[in-house]
């Protein structure tokens, strides 16, 4: 005799595995993006932050003596896919690793595994790595297809034995040191112009940005960020499958484009225009894949828009304001922390009341 | 900032179902209301082409005296009398209450506690008739051909007098929904035939096949409470259905009726839900659909009603679904109330029920039954036969909730379903009650999207149980507190009174003794014959 005999005793076949399963579908584009870009130094690095996040979950599975079985679930895959495609392609394969550990153990298991973690756990691994590994962390490897790609980096990334080689051993291998192979992203060519006294026009000028290589992703950056393209196949296709709600990529990204769009009406020549901001950094990625992580972010509508709005009012502030020139990370960190309050305060409207 | 953003989303949300309602062809009938949430469960109406057949009387029907919401009745028949069709045999005791009737000829054997459909398994006075196969009518209850010449006071009294139920599942008795308030007016009659839950086709063969008894039947009800206006709700997956009252309608000529198509989408069929589609107004928390002029009928209700009223028949049969896929041959069935189930699942060609789960209603609503020796009552809508391995709550493992919302977003009352199992699983059910625990309608779309397989409607009936248990506890306490106290302050008066009375003698008896100068023994003799 079962416990179950209430209803319903019909079921319409969603699981944990399927979503996963999804999102990990969804990334596909972008992975695909940064395999172009990167060559087999981006697959070397998603493979192994998947492994790396794997084994992780594997471990803490069973030393709390929880069923092995829920690693099937396919969360601790994606959050290595999700980290992989926020790391910078040139980071050395040990700080990937870390950040697999923490993203699984600090981020997650420690409080109580799936479902039960405040962040984002592959945007949490990230931070770690981030302030303990500011260089590495803030270096983009110039891709494959830029200009000066042939003059910075004597070697194909298309080919196996070089990259295997420049991905364990690092840039000392090719006799380079990291300051050489890489270059800056258009946020943080920004910033640092910024500090000089140049404005953003300007800036972007003499980087040569162009939109439409901002939109299609042939620029420097994290692995999974560059292409607004990719990332917005996947975010139609999370849609469609009903994966995610629109609430919050859309209030996210409309509300950047506002802001960005308010200021730069006012002083156009210091403030970069709204679509360089929608196109630029981890937004895409951050609106379709980070922020609409379900355990992290609120469950109701309202709230969702509530987040939206509040990742893209930080983002923007922090792009504009702050330290870093990318502000997407800790904008969703910072608004994970206000999920709780959020969720209590923007229920929905109960019905006849 | 809320109002606003409330605004923002129903706009961008009507859009989409505009969207949705404009690919359907019959978009001119489409209800304007429509309600948030509901999901589309598999529909399996496999017995949606079988029409309705009469089953044959059974040799024992067995007959609770309880199969409505209220009081329980007290048999008026005695063991080894003699029962024609239609008498009563079984009357109401209280108000809320509705007679039971005999379905067919035959003796009276036994009034005896049997197990009755409950999930618990547990038993109830029924009384059990063994048909003589004659299936001779009592006839003390006449037609009324001409209803709308009669007082409505009378039709409802016909109504109960015929025990007339909630025939969609929830069995209240229908003449108190169809008393009248003057201060609340039943401005329209909503005809519920949107029967939203899987596998049941009853009300949509109902509707085919007895299309002018049922809006006879709403035009009755229509006069009972004065009502103007009349709405046949209906889903679009019921063309048929749709096509057959609207014909229904043209050859009466009824115009104060009309047809409504609703786009299919459970649970439609809950009262309030139904009410939001057809009206695009939602009934207050804590009151009722007539405070907003509403009266909502089901389809075998209605047919029940015209059988009663014009035909003079009380309620003594139902049609149900019976289906699930360890029935070989599904059917709808017109069954005598009281047969009893396995008699009915034979029908169907299921005999052997050793491992067969059977569920009473509908996949979502359903309740699952302990026994399978139990009669068929006038709640009995479906009856699913299932094998094990079908049956999704027999094989649910429960995972951890991952917040997908899913659940927030299907919810048709506007609940936070896991927020609410969270406390309710912790046993927090004041905190469950500031997420509106009471408001759950238990219709499992929750539970259907679940991606975690949470059984969460589970854990709702669970708080809802303790915290009817905690309410009753504390009452008790309290009276018993009240009981306790007024004795003890009874027991305290009488103390004080006797001490009173007492030092009266006392003052009395030294005042006499003062006075008259008698000796001290006799004082103290009176002191003990006091005490004594």
């Amino acid at each position: 005799m079962s416990l179950l005999i209430s209803s319903p005793h019909a079921h319409g076949g969603d699981s944990i595995r399927a979503n996963m399963l999804s999102v990990i579908i969804a990334l596909l584009p972008a992975a695909g993006v940064s395999v172009y870009l990167f060559g087999w130094l981006a697959l070397f690095l998603i493979v192994l932050c998947m492994v790396g996040c794997m084994l992780s979950e594997w471990v803490c599975l069973k030393m709390m003596g929880r069923p092995l079985s829920r690693l099937g679930d396919g969360s601790a895959a994606l959050t290595g896919l999700l980290l992989a495609l926020t790391l910078p392609a040139a980071v050395p394969w040990w700080m990937a690793l870390i950040g697999c550990v923490a993203a699984i153990v600090l981020a997650k298991q420690v409080y109580g595994g799936l479902g039960h973690n405040p962040f984002n756990p592959a945007l949490a691994a990230r931070v770690v790595l981030l302030i303990s590994f500011p260089l590495h962390m803030t270096a983009w490897l110039v891709p494959m297809h830029a200009p000066v790609f042939a003059a910075v980096l004597p070697l194909n990334l298309y080919d196996f034995s070089q990259c295997w080689n420049l991905f364990w051993l690092g840039p000392e291998a090719i006799g380079k040191g990291l300051d050489a192979i890489t270059m800056a992203s258009p946020l943080g060519h920004v910033k640092t112009e910024w500090s000089r006294g140049i404005g953003a026009v300007e800036a972007l000028r003499n980087y040569d940005y162009s939109y439409l290589d901002a939109f299609l992703g042939r620029e420097a950056g994290s692995l999974g960020e560059t292409s607004a393209l990719a990332l917005l196949l996947g975010g139609v296709y999370l849609l469609a499958r009903h994966t995610i709600s629109w609430h919050i990529p859309v209030s996210f990204i409309v509300t950047v484009y506002v802001l960005a769009a308010l200021f730069n009406a006012v002083n156009p020549d210091h403030f970069a225009p709204p679509l360089f901001h929608v196109l630029a950094g981890g937004l895409m990625l951050g609106a379709f894949f980070m922020a609409t992580d379900p355990v992290s972010s609120p469950v109701t509508p309202r709230g969702q828009i509530v987040f939206g709005i509040g990742c893209g009012l930080l983002t923007w502030s922090i792009r504009t304001f702050g330290g870093y020139p990318e502000g997407v990370m800790f904008s969703i960190l910072l608004m994970n922390c206000a999920v709780p309050l959020i969720d209590h305060y923007l229920r929905p409207r109960v019905y006849g009341k | 900032m809320s109002g606003l953003l409330d605004r923002f989303t129903t706009l961008l949300g009507k859009g989409a179902a505009k969207g949705a309602a404009s690919s359907i062809e019959l978009k001119a009938m489409i209800g304007s209301g429509g309600f948030s949430g509901g999901v589309h469960p598999k529909q399996m109406k496999i017995t949606a082409g079988s029409p309705i057949v009469q089953s044959p009387l059974p040799p024992r029907l067995i007959l609770p005296l309880k199969q409505h919401i209220g009081q329980i009745c007290t048999p008026i028949v005695e063991v080894g009398e003699r029962v024609l069709r239609g008498q009563k045999i079984a009357k109401s005791q209280g108000y809320v209450s509705a007679p039971v009737h005999a379905p067919t000829s035959g003796t009276v054997l036994a009034i005896e506690e049997h197990a009755v459909p409950h999930p618990s398994g547990m038993g109830r006075l029924c009384i059990i008739i063994e048909p003589d196969g004659k299936d001779e009518a009592d006839e003390s209850l006449p037609p009324i051909t001409d209803y709308r010449a009669e007082d409505p006071g009378v039709i409802r009294e016909r109504i109960r007098l015929s025990g007339i139920v909630g025939l969609g599942g929830a069995v209240f008795p229908t003449f108190i929904k169809m008393l009248r308030d003057h201060r609340h007016p039943v401005e329209m009659v909503i005809l519920n035939g949107i029967e939203c839950e899987p596998y049941l086709t009853c009300d949509h063969r109902l509707m085919l096949e007895h299309s002018a008894a049922i809006v006879r039947g709403l035009d009755i009800i229509m006069h009972a409470v004065e009502a103007q206006r009349g709405v046949i709700a209906i889903e679009d997956n019921k063309p048929d259905a749709i096509a057959a009252m609207q014909q229904a309608l043209a050859d009466i000529a009824f115009e104060h009726i009309e047809v409504r198509v609703l786009p299919t989408l459970y649970p439609q069929g809950s009262e309030k839900q139904l009410i939001q589609s057809v009206t695009g107004r939602q009934v207050p928390a804590g009151k009722l659909p007539l405070h907003i002029g509403v009266l909502c009928q089901n389809v075998g209700t209605t047919r029940a009603i015209h059988d009663a009223v014009c035909l003079g028949q009380p309620l003594t049969q139902r049609v149900v679904t019976v289906s699930g896929d360890a029935v070989p041959s599904p059917a709808n069935i017109s069954v005598r109330i009281g047969t009893p189930i396995p008699f009915v699942l034979a029908q169907c060609g299921l005999e052997d029920l050793s491992g067969v789960r059977l569920i009473h209603g509908g996949p979502m609503m359903g309740e699952r039954l302990s026994r399978l020796n139990v009669p068929l009552v006038k709640s009995t809508n479906g009856l699913l036969a299932m094998r094990q391995e079908a049956l999704y709550s027999e094989n649910a493992v429960e995972e951890p909730c991952i917040r997908c919302g899913h659940c927030v977003t299907v919810c048709p009352v506007g609940l936070v379903p896991n927020e609410l199992a969270w406390h309710c699983r912790n046993d927090q059910f004041d905190r469950g009650q500031e997420y509106d625990l009471f408001d759950c309608i238990e219709c499992g779309c929750c539970s259907y999207v679940c991606p975690s397989h949470i059984p969460l409607v589970h854990y709702f009936r669970y708080a809802k149980g303790q915290v009817a248990k905690i309410e009753k506890e504390r009452s008790f306490a309290e009276l018993s507190k009240a009981r306790s106290e007024a004795r003890d302050n009874r027991l305290a008066h009488e103390q004080a009174e006797r001490a009173a009375r007492r030092s009266k003698v006392r003052k009395q008896q030294a005042g006499d003794a003062a006075g008259e100068e008698v000796s001290g023994a006799e004082t103290s003799g009176d002191g003990k014959e006091d005490k004594a």
